[in-house]
């Protein structure tokens, strides 16, 4: 994947089972602005296909997964 | 967004192990901007009485195992369902209602409710919800 985007907050959501941490995204995504960048650190393997597919389907953009040695970075850009 | 999507769920069964999936369903649907009508009837309404999720437990002869079920669901770290209900509700995007008919038969009464309850329908008020929706469910 490409360069690693700068995020406006990051949300630790690293421990906590589906469906809690597109539920916690949800919430922290609306705090931000429109433009800004949410990361989530999540160590639930299940996010991998959560998280693409939560961000299209609520029409924000998803930026890209990047993984460390036991979570992934996720980042999502809000546009809705 | 323009076009809403929308899920329906009946809510047919009262023990631990059917009433979870829609509830946690119905959370990240919720979280995921789509419309959710959860219609609770037969012994799905016994989870909408007071502490009622609390009381579910698992079915048939397992129900013995119940409080070890509870337990590690507590230890991998999955919430709870009044935790699910609640985030559902949060999104502004749940609505639940209760099957009139069934509630004389189970012998629930409006009074014994939970106040997340939002209405009340029987059959072909629920038909008419399902109809519309693009994800229709029976659990």
């Amino acid at each position: 994947m490409s360069e690693k985007p700068t995020a406006n907050k990051t949300f630790d959501a690293r421990g906590l089972q589906c469906p809690m941490p597109i539920l916690k995204a949800k919430k922290e995504i609306t705090t931000l602005e429109v433009g800004q960048i949410l990361e989530v650190l999540s160590d639930d393997e299940g996010s991998k296909e959560d998280f693409p597919r939560w961000a299209r389907r609520t029409g924000n953009e998803f930026l890209g997964i990047f993984e460390e040695e036991d979570f992934a970075r996720y980042f999502i850009k809000r546009l809705g | 967004m323009v076009d809403v999507k929308k899920m329906a769920i009946v809510v047919h069964s009262g023990t631990l192990d059917k009433a979870y999936p829609p509830l946690m369903l119905a959370a990240a649907a919720g979280a995921s901007d789509m419309k959710i009508d959860l219609f609770f009837t037969f012994w799905g309404l016994l989870l909408l009485r007071k502490k009622g999720l609390k009381r579910a437990k698992l079915p048939g002869i397992m129900r013995l195992g119940t409080g070890m079920m509870r337990w590690r669901i507590r230890k991998v770290g999955i919430a709870s369902m009044q935790e699910l209900l609640e985030a559902a509700k949060d999104s502004g995007n749940l609505t639940i209602y209760a099957c009139t008919a069934t509630m004389d038969l189970m012998m629930v009464k409006k009074e014994h409710l939970i106040p997340e309850v939002d209405g009340f329908m029987g059959a072909a008020g629920f038909l008419d919800i399902a109809v519309d929706a693009d994800i229709q469910l029976f659990v």
